[in-house]
């Protein structure tokens, strides 16, 4: 049996409303929400909320194939930090997630390491290859409900109808991450007035946008759900809400690093600030952050992407696209100013939870009986990022001397602190 | 000045005195034995990932002219065929004691980026189509050689081709806008970067309209991939509608000058021979580019030297 469990001082935050209280907890649940309570391990949270872990749409925890930049050991651990309790883990490992073999060995490893649940998110297409359609079916036996080929876009218009066809047979979401190729050979950044001054090759806006169209249309006349990976463009955000007023069942998911970092940074020549896609101009982020604020967009994702220091010490044009995410996200989120708490944990909690169709363990109400998957946090803090306490085994994270608000005091999973005091347990 | 890797970093005084520098290399050039040993006990590397004849030779010239050591590190046969990166290439001869690296690059921002692995002072010989600087050193004190200006007031000076791609372009605008010049790019918008409107520039895509009121036409290089890439649909219509031809020699100002920043792609952006035209200035190009190299140099290494002295 395992250790008793309180809460003790901070303010409960759920969708229906604000409660000071105590929370204890027994075996994997939430028993009591009371005052004066008490239990084994006694975690203070005054000045804190307490919410409902928080749910990454979109890890890369590169386990199998790059386990020099992550693990899902190390990745689970920055999450847990960050006050994740579940992380979607993306299909670009190597091997890809196609097939029931590697996505037990996710979650096994998931199980393992113990930190957060790791939820394997499939390939639309075989290898990623954008060819022919992964076994989605029997993919879909094995637990998996969330497919994308992240990294790339399905490119073929036609596979990517089969694709939705098939996957609304089954009762599954696709992501896609919305890149038209061929408007983004050897594109290293933004397609703007600062690419023009670098010389380097652009990554026009309507590379996104056009997929992003043609999906929408795909959705309109397949019926299946869709989900929109990293929206970065101002007439994206546009799209999505307009299909979103036509009743479509389309979801939609936007970065802290598009939400707080514009493309000029790459005028440092920074390979840390190159990721796909691209920052993008301060008005993109207005218009993303409208949209974070109307429901157009339902979820922040953190998209993040570790990358071994060798990598990124390369040219901008040949340093690989990505940056670190689950450790700053809150502190990014709330530095913005522009989200109340309560939007910024539906954005990170909530809204995710639904959307992995996690949510009968994650992104839950804080009340007796409920799964203990909780995040405890203190809204107002200012910290900064030290690159040698990273828990993640990459260091290439973009806010090095920007300063954060609000931060993961404590994390717990299925009723045991993974993190306390900010500290990793394990 | 500690590195020279964006014209930029040299400001419009930076720029003139540089050139006024040139003037006293170029008189040593002139010398029975051009050679002085102002940067004596100095070690310049050059670093060279991309091919280059020019501007290579004339970096090696220029360093043994003041007296420098000098070391060239060949790509083709260096470790970094090994798998070597480019920060170990850079330490390693760092090691060795070099003063200045002079680094060539397909890569853009490669001279920003080396400097968190060296002590040495870098001057960037071209990275990718960002910047050169050494090169829009040596187009200004070409001009103004043959123009016996110091600085560029009024002066229309048009850059004819591949805007795009081009690191002398983009160099070349700043520096003749820092010394007062209108300067006009003539392309076809495919091979004009995606919005220059912050630039001090005029675009034209009609060559023809700009030819009679041109004080100096700037002819840039056209690689032949640019069609495959779908920026131009055939050499030869690019050649009719960018081209110096006879006819727009014909056309041009009598005091006007042809430049060319090398190597000529001859029958494409040039359809005449450059020793047919009157005003070509492109040897002087080629012959300026020691001594302007040895300014920047002399700039960046020769504290406390003097230029006097025979080596």
């Amino acid at each position: 049996m395992s250790k008793s469990v309180v809460i003790k001082g901070g303010t409960i935050l759920n969708q229906n409303g604000e409660l000071r209280a105590d929370v204890r907890i027994e075996n994997e649940r939430i028993v009591e929400i009371g005052t004066n309570l008490d239990a084994d391990i006694k975690l203070d949270a005054s000045g804190c909320i307490v919410t409902s872990g928080f749910v990454d749409l979109h890890a890369h925890l590169r386990e199998p194939g790059k386990e020099e930049a992550e693990t899902i050991e190390t990745g689970s651990r920055a999450g847990a930090l960050g006050g994740y309790t579940a992380l979607v883990a993306m299909p670009n490992t190597d091997p890809p997630q196609d097939s029931v073999a590697v996505i037990d060995f996710v979650r096994e490893q998931g199980k393992r390491a113990g930190l957060v649940d790791v939820i394997p998110s499939g390939c639309i297409t075989l290898g990623r290859q954008g060819e022919t359609l992964a076994p989605m079916a029997e993919l879909s036996q094995a637990g998996v409900n969330f497919f994308t080929d992240d990294g790339f876009g399905v490119q073929d218009a036609s596979l990517m109808r089969r694709a939705l066809e098939y996957a609304r047979g089954l009762g599954v979401t696709l992501a896609q991450h919305c890149e038209v190729a061929e408007l983004t050979k050897g594109a290293v950044m933004s397609e703007c007035q600062c690419c023009t001054d670098l010389g380097l090759p652009g990554w026009p806006a309507i590379a996104e946008e056009l997929m992003v169209f043609r999906d929408i249309e795909l959705v309109r006349i397949t019926g299946a759900t869709m989900h929109f990976l990293h929206l970065s463009t101002a007439r994206s955000v546009e799209l999505v809400r307009a299909a979103k007023r036509d009743g479509l069942p389309i979801t939609a998911e936007v970065t802290p690093h598009h939400l707080s970092l514009t493309q000029e940074l790459l005028s440092s020549y920074d390979p840390v600030y190159k990721v796909n896609p691209p920052l993008r101009s301060s008005d993109d982020i207005r218009a993303l952050k409208i949209g974070l604020l109307d429901g157009t967009i339902d979820a922040i994702a953190t998209d993040h992407a570790p990358h071994p220091r060798r990598d990124k010490e390369m040219s901008l044009d040949m340093a690989p696209p990505g940056m670190l995410g689950l450790e700053t996200a809150l502190g990014v989120v709330l530095a913005l100013g522009d989200l109340e708490i309560k939007d910024a944990v539906a954005l990170l909690s909530w809204n995710p939870a639904r959307i992995a169709r996690v949510d009968s363990a994650h992104g839950r109400p804080i009340s007796a009986s409920e799964p203990a998957n909780i995040c405890v946090f203190d809204p107002e803090v200012s910290w900064s990022v030290d690159l040698q306490r990273l828990a993640s085994k990459s260091i290439n994270s973009p806010y090095v001397g920007r300063t954060l608000r609000g931060k993961v005091r404590h994390t717990i999973f299925k009723g045991t602190p993974t993190v306390i005091d900010g500290q990793a347990q394990k | 000045m500690k590195h020279l890797r964006g014209i930029d970093e040299l400001g419009a005084d930076g720029l003139l005195q540089l050139l006024q520098l040139t003037d006293h290399m170029a008189e040593i050039n002139q010398r029975p034995v051009p050679k002085v040993p102002a940067l004596r006990g100095r070690t310049v590397a050059s670093l060279f990932f991309e091919d280059s004849t020019r501007t290579r030779l004339s970096f090696e010239t220029a360093a043994k002219r003041l007296s420098a050591d000098t070391l060239t590190f060949n790509v083709s046969t260096s470790s970094v065929n090994k798998g070597e990166s480019l920060r170990d290439t850079v330490a390693t001869i760092t090691d060795m004691g070099v003063d200045a690296f002079v680094v060539r690059h397909k890569s853009v921002g490669i001279p920003w980026q080396i400097e968190q692995w060296t002590k040495a002072s870098i001057i960037n010989a071209g990275d990718g189509a960002h910047q050169h600087p050494t090169q829009a050193l040596v187009d200004c004190y070409t001009i103004r050689e043959a123009t016996h200006t110091t600085r560029f007031d009024g002066m229309q000076i048009t850059i004819v081709g591949d805007i795009k791609h081009s690191r002398v372009a983009r160099s070349n605008i700043q520096a003749f806008s820092m010394l007062g010049a209108k300067v006009t790019l003539v392309a076809p918008p495919t091979l004009l970067p995606p919005d220059v409107s912050h630039w001090p520039v005029e675009v034209n895509h009609h060559l023809d309209e700009v030819i009679p009121t041109s004080d100096v036409l700037y002819m840039l290089r056209l690689q032949s991939e640019r069609m495959s890439q779908g920026h131009v649909p055939t050499l030869r219509e690019y050649s009719e509608q960018y081209g110096l031809t006879q006819k727009r020699v014909a056309k041009l100002r009598d005091s006007a000058i042809v430049m060319h920043p090398g190597p000529m792609n001859r029958g494409v952006e040039m359809q005449i021979d450059p020793s047919d035209v009157k005003n070509s200035l492109i040897h002087r190009q080629v012959a300026n580019g020691v001594s302007v190299r040895m300014a920047v140099l002399f700039d960046l290494l020769g504290s406390g030297a003097n230029l006097g002295g025979q080596a």
